[in-house]
This record gives structure tokens, C-alpha cells and sequence, in this order.
């Protein structure tokens, strides 16, 4: 342990402790602007500057990144370390937009947090802020370029934490700004590497990258007196909402949400839970037929996340064959509404306006990624609004959504299993898969359901699972950066011939899952303690559930008996399943 | 081979761009003409430091420098000074003092300490027989077979030896730290990526000694334990890019370098890695960064490269100059070094004097030596018998040293108590005529050019700083701006991340601290008392002398001195570019700025 002393309070931290860490233990919150606790210090913004007093004299220092040392005395607040923040904010602020009313940020941005606590009441210096053009070539995330205050958290998660390397910082000095970046020149976002997975606007601590906003379009739908409204709401939703409206992160708001889209005006309020279950019945028949049967390669790799399917498109294709065929449940759920909904309830389906509520911003793109998702002969799914938008809309009807009553959902295309609702966390499919693969091949129910293994926030997560004295090889992955070392193993394996590491693999492109999507509340910031939260409340949902196991749910049950007849079968393929292609990196 | 006469010619940097190797090959050429191959070596050499006086030559043993010579006076040269035994006085460099005798004689070298430039000048660069010739490799036999690692580091440690970089941080403390931090592979670095204007000593090191440097490196890689080196440099440093190949490929010819050294069992491979010149590169983190294929900008310290550096391994970057200081150490020893310099400042160090002074030089100098000394009796003093207003050291990262501080001696602390720095040797003289807010835009202009963008302080802080520099040259500045600067400095200096942003704001805090009262007439009355702030200044024709020649207004080039012969002539206020074109025009020193 290292002593030291902060603001005149001693403390004892483990060696390699940040001051910035090593205060909060003596209720100090060193004030920050780059700095982000997913990511390693960027040190770009000066504002955590600390006095250090040690052996090598006075020194100012970033607490971010600088580890406490023994014997070390840190002033965290003195005038002058309070002057030189105040300078190095204003300064900051000279060189970013006055443009608050308008940002998508405001309310929620960490600049305008932080000059409201600094007192920045007027600007010292002359402005020097440059506009530049806004890159919303993607339609679903938007580079704000002049806003940034290159913090560097966006390349951070773009090129460490997902691999992806779509953003780059280009030129120097005061030019420096982020962009796409193409092998060659500028390229615009969509010509990029980018998979939309959204994690640069979930960590941009200002407007400098919103998603985008389709609010508008979802209100003119619910007005248009032709359209029949109907909506779905994904697994995590119901665990994160609660944070724009002041619950804490992982409250299980279920029939509340059901409620509040009933008062917006929607006709059917469906759940994506009850579609992850036929995820789960077509995706664990497709890992028997390869397990058992052995009809296609192994390992399977799940396909849940457009973020990752667009990932291995671009980076993987070799991978292709090994991944499952079935669509993600937002799809499922699309079609399914515009088909046996469509049929069972005699409305015209050309006339339902599909609403997804997701905690994605892949999602938005998913809708169109390839004519499969247009399998009822319609846009199966029409607009895709993020958790936080729709947190927006029931705000502007003034909705008081602490106080809104539980309501039912349209139970036809609703009730859920346990195994559902834990889609939204990294692991959950896979042990969703798992519980329903071991009733197919054993015709046996698990004592035990929870697969623990499978759970939390390790980037890589393996388990051996055994059924009926045959191992089974798994894997959780999440964090795209994570894949790289999943896909390489496998690659490996298949290259010298050898035993397969896996036999099952699940990749979710964000960390933690669903949960800790792109399109989910900014609250407080997304950290792991809010990761965690999100998640204990799914896995509570889960444990609270009357079925545990997708193939138990009474209503999937009549789903296939009524309308889809067998897992894998003609009706399956048409509306469940979906197929892959290579895609380039970089369009030009 | 006896030679009756050597002529040595420098073949680098300023020379060579003033057609040394078109002299070179006519004095082959006439050589071969009047058959005096065995009468006449010529060597091309390194720097001779006179860079003022370039294309330079010198003919031994004569001891005659011949200046400014072009490529035509060869045939002269040969014939006169061989053939009939008459030096050429017209090119012969005419030193206050004394020519003959022995080079120490000339007051350009007598005040001189020549211990890193101790080859250049001398030997032929290309030639490691040359180099292996004067006491070459003598270090490093020393190192490998007479002394521990430790007791390498040892003898730096007694020799007082800092980094010639610029902070001056003890050598022996960052080989220490890395030889004992744990790790199979471990670098050194040669940082050559100078870049401060008006700083060439390490380009004149590499392209004059190479060879010196190589050792250097060979000496701190056995005492720390490094398998691995790279020389760090400029693309745009051709001609020492291609000095330095040639010798480690001559170096690994020789058995200097690559497996069991000399048959000492040691082995140590070294590469040349090529930046592309960005100034923020030479910081140690960015450096690293940039070898490993990055975006150069620094990142955070602790882990220190000496921990954690290239390629995450324990790395030891020292500067060209460091390198040379170290082979001589060890060829010579601690006691012989230490009694150089001062007491916390051991050694020489080798500075490019330029700006307002007689000879723009290379000069190195003990430690402890006076700027004065350095100004006035190396550099000749101030050109066309100026005053002299202050001297600039340390580069971007330094500041002015006003003329009644100018007998402070050369040492890390004093300079730094002065609000400037050594840096890594630059050293500008400015004279009345040079505006200190023109000379504090022109240094941080040069750091908001290389800010890397990565910390915010520096980014912006540098920027608006420049911005507000250009306000008071202008004329448009308001008192407050002046507490904006210092606003801005503070932040700079206490919040940036890397060295570069930390002094970036250096010569505006100098200039301001010791001529303040030139920003407030600046400020107050528009006046730039040295006249070059366009903006501040009008031209015009003072009757009395004007003899209505008519040159100005034909000069000018926007027709803004209308008027004829008869009437004379007036300058248009309105329509004045201030070129200055008018000033040179007139024969009568007519026209005035004021």
C-alpha cells in the first residue's frame, strides 16, 4: 500500500492508483472533462490538474493519469490550481460553439455541466470556433466535427475498445479534428469502417456525436389516422428508461413502458422479449442440427447484433458459414406483425406501422441492411427509435411516467420467458440458447437454468457446458475488440485442423450487452457500476419469470402450432432467417 | 603517403549548399592538370563552425582558412598557393588577430572548447579509418573491456554529463532507470530529430562525426543492457541520412556493432528510423509513438520511457550531442571531463549562433562561459555596429535574455532562473532593430504550427495567444490583452502534457517580463519603437532630403507615391503596403518610417 496525503487527509491505495481515484476515497471529486472511466486517460483537457509536492519538488499534475506515489502531498484545490482550470475551461470554451439551445447535448452535456460549476458566466477570450460541415451520411450517427473538444474518448472506444477504426484524429495544432478515416483521405462516416454500434455518441461528453433524432417521424405516424401504430420494446429498454425519469439504473419499468406507449397512441404494444424466445427456438435447433446432426460447420456464432453482423461482413467474411441464420427478435418481431398479427386481427399489413424502441443505434440500420428484412412483403420494421428518444417523447406529452399505472401488453406477440429478457445482456443469449438446446437434444428440463459463467463483465466469458456426457464448448464475447481474439482462435483451429476451441459463440458489439447500447440513457455517464445495474435487473426479470426456457412459453408454443409449424421449416425461413455477404471496409 | 599539402574542405550543411563538392571535383580536376596527385590530398570534411564565411577550406599545414570560395577559385588556388607557393590573399580569412601559427591563434577558435566537435573540421566523415585514426573506438574498447555496465554508468555519473537536449537531466540517472528496469529487450534511441529554427549542431555532428555518435550509443546499450538501437532523424535531414547508413554500415563491417562486439561477447544491433520533421516528435513519448508507426503526439508520463518506451519496452533516448559527450567520457575519462564547465554544469556545449551577430556560427564553448564572451568575442559582436538588444536561447521552448544579463555564464539553472533555457543550443542575437513582440509571434507562431492538437492548453491556449500577439502588433490590442497573455501563459505552462505546450508560451513570458514597456507603447501609443510592426509605422518623404528623383514612386509597386518631378512626391497613406520598397529605392535616405 502507498501513503500519501490529499488535501491534508491521509490515505493508503494500491500501488498504481490514480490521484483522481485515490480522492475519492477521501470524498474529493477531482473535476474532469476527458477523462471517462471506460476508457485509459486521454489526458487531452488539463481541467483535473492537481499540486503535487514530493521529492522532485512542486509540480502541477493530471490526476487522470498520474499514479500516487509514496509520500506524495496533493493539493486538489488551491487558487491557483483553480485559477488555471478556470483559464484552461475558458479557453476551451473560446474555441466551441454558443450554440447550447440547440444541441441535442444540452441537458446532458459535461461541458456545459462543467462551466455551470466552474461559474463561467461570460467568455474572456474571443471566439475562435470554426463551423464545419456535419457528416450525416450514415443517417443514424452524426459527426458534429466543430463541437468537438477533441477529448479523444470517441477514438478511444472506436479503435480500442471495438476495433473498429472507423474515427481518426487528422491534422495538427489547432486543425486537429476528428473524422472518418480512409486508408488514403478523408472519407465520409458511411464510406468508413463504421458499424454504427453508436459507442462514440454513448461517450462524446458533448454534441460533437448525436444519433440521430426520428421522433418526428414516429409522431406523424401516430397521427396519420391510416396508420395502424404498433410497437415493440427490446429487453434492455425496460432496465435503463428509468434513468431519464430518475429511478436508478437496472428498475425493471415493464408495464410501465407497455403503459406510457398505450397513452402515446400505439394500437398493439408488443415485446421483443416474446420474439428473442423464437430467436431462441430457431437459433437453438440450428445449433443441434450442427452439433448433432453435423449438417454445418462449427462452431455457431450468434447474430443478434447488427453492429457485429456488420463488423464480420467487413472484417470476418471467412467466418460467414459459421453464422447463425437467424434474424435478431427486432426482426422477428416485424415480420410477425405484418404477417400472423396482420392476418390474425384482419388488418391490412401495408397499413401497420412497426415502431421498435431499441437501446441501439445499429437497430436504425438493421431495418434495411438487406432485402430479408422486408420478408412480409413490407419494411417489417419501420422506424427504430432509441431508448432515449422515446424517453424524449413521453416527456413532450407531459406524461408523468413515475406515476403511470402497470399496464398489459397485446399478449399475442408479448408474453416472454426468462430466457428473453436476458437477451440484453452480454451472455444472455447464449445461455438463453443453451437452456433450450439441452431440452432438444436430451428431451430433459435443466435443474439449473442459470449459467453463471456466462455472466458479467469479462470481456471473454468460457464455459464448458455438459449434456448427457457430451461437453460443449462456450463463449461470450462483447466489446468488439474482444472478437479479434475469439475469431483468431477459431481460425486457427479450423486452418491446423484441430479440435475446435468452441462449439458456440456469442458476440454483442457493445460491453456489457444490449444494456450498455449506444442508444441508452446518457444519465450520469455509462460506466460498469451502471453495466452491472442494468444487468442484475434483467437477470432478476429473468428470475422472477413464471418460464424460464423459451420452449416452455405458452405462447411460442401456439405460435408454432398456429402459424410457423416447425423450427427451421419453410414458414421459418421465409420471415426467421436471413443471409450474409462480404462487405468492403472502406467504400470509395 | 606523405602529403605536401592537405586541403580539407567542408562538404556539409551551408557549404555544401554553397557548391563544396563542385570545389571539391575542381580541385581534383586541377590537381590532376598540373600533376600534383602526390603532392596534394584533398579531404571533404565536417563543419568548421564559420558557417558565415562558407564555402570554407582550409590548407594544412599552412593553417590558412580560404572563405567564401566558389567553385572558380580553384584553379587559382591550385596554381598559386601549390604551384608557386603564393597564397591567395583575397580569400584568405582575415581574422582580427593573427593567420598563421596554429589554428588556435585565429580568436574564432582560441576561446573554443572543441570536445564533441573535436573530428569536424578534421577528418574525412566518410572514413571510419579516419575516425578509428583519432582515437576512434578507443571509448568503447575502454567500456567493453576494462569496465562493468555499472561502472560505465559510474563514470557518466562522475562526469557530471546532463542531456544536451534541452532539460539537461542527469545521464547516468535515465540509463540507472532503465538498466534496472525489467524487461528482456530494451532500446536506446538517438534523438536527431532537431528542429528548433536556427539550430543545425546536430545535423553538423552527424553529417561531420558520425561515427562519434555511433559509439556513443554502442558505450550506453552495453552499460544499460540495451540489444537494440535507433537513430531517430528528419527526413529532411538527406545528407546526414545518408552519413549516419554509411557509417553503421561501416560500423558493422569493423565488428563495432551487431553480434559479440569486438569479441567481447556483447551484441547490439542499430537502425536508422526516418520522422517527418514534426517539432513535437522530438519529445520522448511522441518520438516512441512515431517509431512504432503512430500518430506522433505524447502521451502521459509515468510509466517514463526509461519503464516503459518503445514498443513497451524500457528505452533510453538521449540527444546527438549527449551521445558524442558520452564516447569522449570514455576515450578520456571522468576526471579529464568534469574539470570542464561549471559545478552543476560539466562539460561544453555546442551552440549555432545566428540572427544580428558578425559570424553565424556553430561554437562550442565550456560551460560557464559568458553570452557575452560568446556574442562578442566569438561571434565578432553585432552586425553593422548595432546594438544589441537581447539574446534569444533555448529555441521555441526558451526566451530573451536582455543585454544587461548577458554576463550570465552558460549553465543549465542560470539560464533558467532567466525565465529561458539551454535547449538544445540555439542561440538568436537581436539587435535594436528587431521588435520583441515580432520575435515572441515568431517563436510561438513556430510552436501553434507544431502543436500536435492533442491537450487543449496548448491547442488553443497557443493559438489565441498568437492572436492576440497580432492584435498589439496591429495596434487594435487593449491593456486587458496583456493580462489575457499571462492568463493564457499560465495555463499553457501549468497545464499542458507535453514540454513542447509547457514552454510554448516562453518567449511571449520572457519578452514580456523584461520588456513589458515595448507591449504597452505597442498597446498605448501604436508605436513600434523598432519598426517593424507594419501597422504601427507610415512612411514618408522628408522634404529637406528628397531630391524629387522620381525612384520611389517607380519602385513602388501598388502606384502609391504619386507626383512628379517638379512638385515632388508624396506617399499615398490610404494605398501603402509598407513594403519597404521606397526605403531601399531612395539614394538620399528620403523616405522614413516612422
Amino acid at each position: 500500500m502507498i501513503k500519501a496525503i490529499i488535501d491534508g487527509y491521509e490515505i493508503n491505495v494500491e500501488p498504481g492508483t490514480t490521484i483522481l481515484d485515490a480522492a475519492k476515497k477521501v470524498q474529493i471529486n477531482i473535476p474532469t472533462l476527458c477523462y471517462h472511466p471506460d476508457l485509459p486517460a486521454t489526458a487531452a483537457c488539463g481541467i483535473c490538474i492537481v499540486k503535487v509536492k514530493s521529492a522532485m519538488g512542486e509540480r502541477i499534475l493530471r490526476a487522470c493519469c498520474t499514479p500516487v506515489e509514496e509520500g506524495m502531498e496533493i493539493i486538489t484545490n488551491d487558487p491557483e490550481v483553480i485559477v488555471i482550470r478556470q483559464n484552461v475551461l475558458q479557453l476551451i470554451l473560446s474555441n466551441h460553439p454558443n450554440e447550447c439551445l440547440e444541441c441535442e447535448r444540452s441537458g446532458s452535456c459535461e461541458l456545459q455541466q462543467l462551466a455551470w460549476e466552474f461559474g463561467m458566466k461570460s467568455r474572456y477570450f474571443e471566439n475562435i470556433y470554426k463551423k464545419v460541415d456535419e457528416d450525416d451520411s450514415t443517417r443514424i450517427i452524426i459527426l458534429h466535427p466543430e463541437k468537438c473538444i477533441k477529448c479523444g474518448r470517441c477514438l478511444e472506444v472506436c479503435q480500442k475498445m471495438q476495433n473498429v477504426w472507423a474515427l481518426s484524429f487528422l491534422d495538427r495544432g489547432i486543425e486537429t479534428r476528428f473524422a472518418p478515416a480512409g486508408d488514403i483521405d478523408d472519407v465520409s462516416l458511411d464510406d468508413s469502417p463504421c458499424i454504427r454500434c453508436g459507442q462514440c455518441a454513448e461517450h462524446c461528453p458533448v454534441g460533437a456525436i448525436i444519433v440521430l433524432d426520428q421522433t418526428k417521424v414516429v409522431w406523424d405516424a401516430l397521427r396519420d389516422k391510416q396508420k395502424y401504430c404498433v410497437v415493440q420494446i427490446a429487453p434492455s429498454v425496460r432496465a435503463a428508461i428509468g434513468e431519464s425519469f430518475g429511478y436508478e439504473p437496472g428498475t425493471i419499468l415493464t408495464g410501465k413502458l407497455y403503459s406510457a406507449l398505450r397513452r402515446l397512441g400505439f394500437k398493439a404494444v408488443f415485446d421483443t422479449n416474446f420474439s428473442a424466445d423464437v430467436t431462441i427456438i430457431e437459433e437453438a435447433n440450428e445449433f443441434v442440427e450442427r452439433f448433432v446432426h453435423e449438417k454445418k460447420e462449427l462452431p455457431l456464432i450468434t447474430t443478434c447484433c447488427p453492429s457485429w453482423v456488420d463488423f464480420m461482413e467487413k472484417h470476418h467474411p471467412d467466418m460467414i458459414p459459421n453464422f447463425s441464420s437467424c434474424k435478431s427478435p427486432q426482426q422477428i418481431m416485424g415480420a410477425l406483425s405484418k404477417t400472423y398479427y396482420a392476418d390474425k386481427m384482419g388488418i391490412a399489413p401495408e397499413n401497420i406501422f412497426m415502431v421498435s424502441i431499441m437501446p441501439c443505434t445499429s437497430k436504425k440500420f438493421e431495418i434495411t441492411r438487406s432485402m430479408e428484412m422486408f420478408s412480409s412483403g413490407h419494411r417489417d420494421v419501420d422506424v427504430v427509435l432509441t431508448t432515449r428518444e422515446l424517453a424524449r417523447m413521453i416527456k413532450q406529452t407531459g406524461l408523468d411516467f413515475a406515476k403511470l399505472e402497470d399496464a398489459e401488453p397485446d399478449h399475442i406477440l408479448s408474453d416472454y420467458s426468462g430466457a428473453g429478457t436476458i437477451f440484453g445482456s452480454t451472455g444472455g443469449v447464449m445461455e438463453a440458447a443453451l437452456r433450450t438446446a439441452y431440452n432438444l437434444i436430451t428431451k430433459k428440463e435443466l435443474d439449473n437454468v442459470d449459467f453463471e459463467q456466462v455472466r458479467g463483465l469479462e470481456g471473454i466469458k468460457e464455459t464448458t457446458v455438459n449434456i448427457e456426457g457430451t461437453e460443449v464448448r462456450v463463449c461470450a464475447a462483447h466489446g468488439l475488440a474482444n472478437v479479434e481474439t475469439i475469431i483468431n482462435r477459431i481460425r486457427e483451429a479450423k486452418e491446423n485442423g484441430e479440435e475446435l476451441p468452441y462449439h458456440f459463440v456469442e458476440v454483442m458489439a457493445c460491453k456489457g450487452g444490449c444494456i450498455g447500447g449506444g442508444g441508452q440513457p446518457y444519465g450520469v455517464g455509462i460506466s460498469n457500476e451502471i453495466r452491472l445495474k442494468r444487468m442484475k435487473g434483467l437477470y432478476d426479470d429473468d428470475k422472477n419469470s413464471a418460464k424460464r426456457c423459451s420452449h416452455n412459453n405458452p405462447y411460442i408454443i401456439k405460435l408454432y402450432e398456429d402459424f410457423v409449424k416447425d423450427p427451421l421449416g419453410e414458414t421459418a425461413e421465409r420471415y426467421f432467417h436471413t443471409s450474409y455477404r462480404e462487405r468492403v471496409t472502406y467504400k470509395k | 603517403m606523405v602529403y605536401m599539402y592537405t586541403v580539407t574542405i567542408c562538404g556539409v550543411m551551408g557549404c555544401n549548399a554553397g557548391k563544396s563538392e563542385q570545389i571539391y571535383e575542381n580541385f581534383l580536376k586541377e590537381i590532376k592538370k598540373y600533376n600534383l596527385e602526390d603532392d596534394v590530398n584533398v579531404v571533404k570534411t565536417g563543419c568548421f563552425g564559420l558557417c558565415e564565411e562558407g564555402p570554407i577550406l582550409r590548407i594544412s599545414p599552412d593553417y590558412i582558412y580560404y572563405t567564401r570560395v566558389q567553385p572558380q577559385d580553384v584553379e587559382e588556388i591550385v596554381l598559386e598557393h601549390f604551384v608557386k607557393g603564393n597564397p591567395v590573399e583575397r580569400l584568405i580569412y582575415k581574422d582580427p588577430k593573427k593567420i598563421d601559427g596554429e589554428d588556435r591563434d585565429i580568436s574564432f577558435y582560441s576561446k573554443q572548447e572543441r570536445v564533441v566537435l573535436k573530428n569536424c573540421g578534421i577528418i574525412n566523415a566518410d572514413d571510419i579509418d579516419e575516425y578509428v585514426g583519432s582515437d576512434g573506438y578507443i571509448g568503447l574498447e575502454n567500456a567493453l573491456f576494462k569496465m562493468t555496465p555499472e561502472q560505465v554508468i559510474d563514470e557518466i555519473k562522475k562526469s557530471g554529463l546532463r542531456g544536451r537536449g534541452g532539460a539537461g537531466f542527469p545521464t547516468w540517472r535515465k540509463w540507472t532507470f532503465t538498466r534496472n528496469s525489467p524487461g528482456d529487450k530494451k532500446y536506446i534511441i538517438c534523438n536527431a530529430d532537431e528542429g528548433d529554427p536556427g539550430a543545425f549542431m546536430d545535423r553538423s555532428i552527424i553529417e561531420g562525426d558520425p561515427h562519434s555518435v555511433i559509439e556513443g550509443m554502442i558505450i550506453a546499450a552495453y552499460a544499460i543492457g540495451a540489444s537494440m538501437g535507433y537513430v531517430y532523424i528528419r527526413i529532411e535531414y538527406g545528407f546526414a541520412i545518408q552519413r549516419i547508413k554509411k557509417a553503421i554500415e561501416k560500423a558493422y563491417e569493423y565488428g563495432f556493432l551487431g553480434e559479440n562486439i569486438l569479441g567481447s561477447g556483447f551484441s547490439f544491433e542499430l537502425d536508422v528510423r526516418m520522422g517527418a520533421g514534426a517539432f513535437v516528435c522530438g519529445e520522448e513519448t511522441a518520438l516512441i509513438a512515431s517509431i512504432e508507426g503512430k500518430r506522433g503526439t505524447p502521451v502521459p508520463r509515468p510509466p517514463y520511457p526509461s519503464v516503459k518506451g518503445l514498443f513497451g519496452c524500457p528505452t533510453s533516448i538521449n540527444n546527438v550531442e549527449t551521445w558524442v559527450n558520452v564516447t569522449r567520457i570514455l576515450a578520456n575519462g571522468a576526471d579529464w571531463y568534469s574539470k570542464i564547465g561549471t559545478e552543476g554544469s560539466k562539460g561544453t556545449k555546442v551552440f549555432c549562433l545566428t540572427g544580428k551577430v558578425e559570424n553565424s556560427s556553430i561554437v562550442e564553448v565550456p560551460m560557464g562561459m559568458s553570452l557575452r564572451e560568446i556574442i562578442f568575442d566569438l561571434g565578432g559582436g553585432i552586425k553593422d555596429g548595432k546594438k544589441i538588444k537581447a539574446l534569444q536561447t533555448g529555441g521555441p521552448s526558451g526566451g530573451v535574455i536582455p543585454e544587461h544579463l548577458l554576463d550570465t555564464p552558460v549553465d543549465y539553472e542560470r539560464l533558467k532562473d532567466l525565465g529561458s533555457m539551454m535547449g538544445s543550443g540555439g542561440m538568436i542575437v537581436i539587435d535594436e532593430d528587431d521588435c520583441v513582440i515580432d520575435i515572441a509571434k515568431f517563436y510561438l507562431d513556430f510552436c501553434v504550427e507544431e502543436s500536435c492538437g492533442r491537450c487543449a492548453p496548448c491547442r488553443i491556449g497557443g493559438f489565441q495567444m498568437l492572436n492576440l500577439l497580432d492584435k498589439i502588433s496591429k495596434g487594435k490590442a487593449e491593456l486587458e490583452d496583456l493580462t489575457r497573455l499571462k492568463r493564457i501563459a499560465l495555463a499553457m505552462k501549468k497545464a499542458s502534457l507535453c514540454g513542447l505546450g509547457q514552454s510554448a508560451a516562453n518567449p511571449v513570458i520572457s519578452t514580456l517580463n523584461y520588456f513589458e514597456h515595448e507591449y504597452i507603447e505597442h498597446i498605448t501609443e501604436k508605436k513600434c519603437r523598432a519598426k517593424k510592426c507594419k501597422d504601427l509605422i507610415s512612411y514618408v518623404i522628408i522634404d529637406d532630403k528628397c531630391r524629387k528623383c522620381a525612384l520611389c514612386a517607380k519602385e513602388c509597386p501598388v502606384n502609391a507615391i504619386p507626383g512628379d518631378r517638379e512638385k515632388g512626391f508624396v506617399i499615398d497613406q490610404e494605398k501603402c503596403i509598407k513594403c519597404g520598397l521606397c526605403i531601399s529605392a531612395c539614394p538620399f535616405d528620403a523616405v522614413v518610417g516612422e
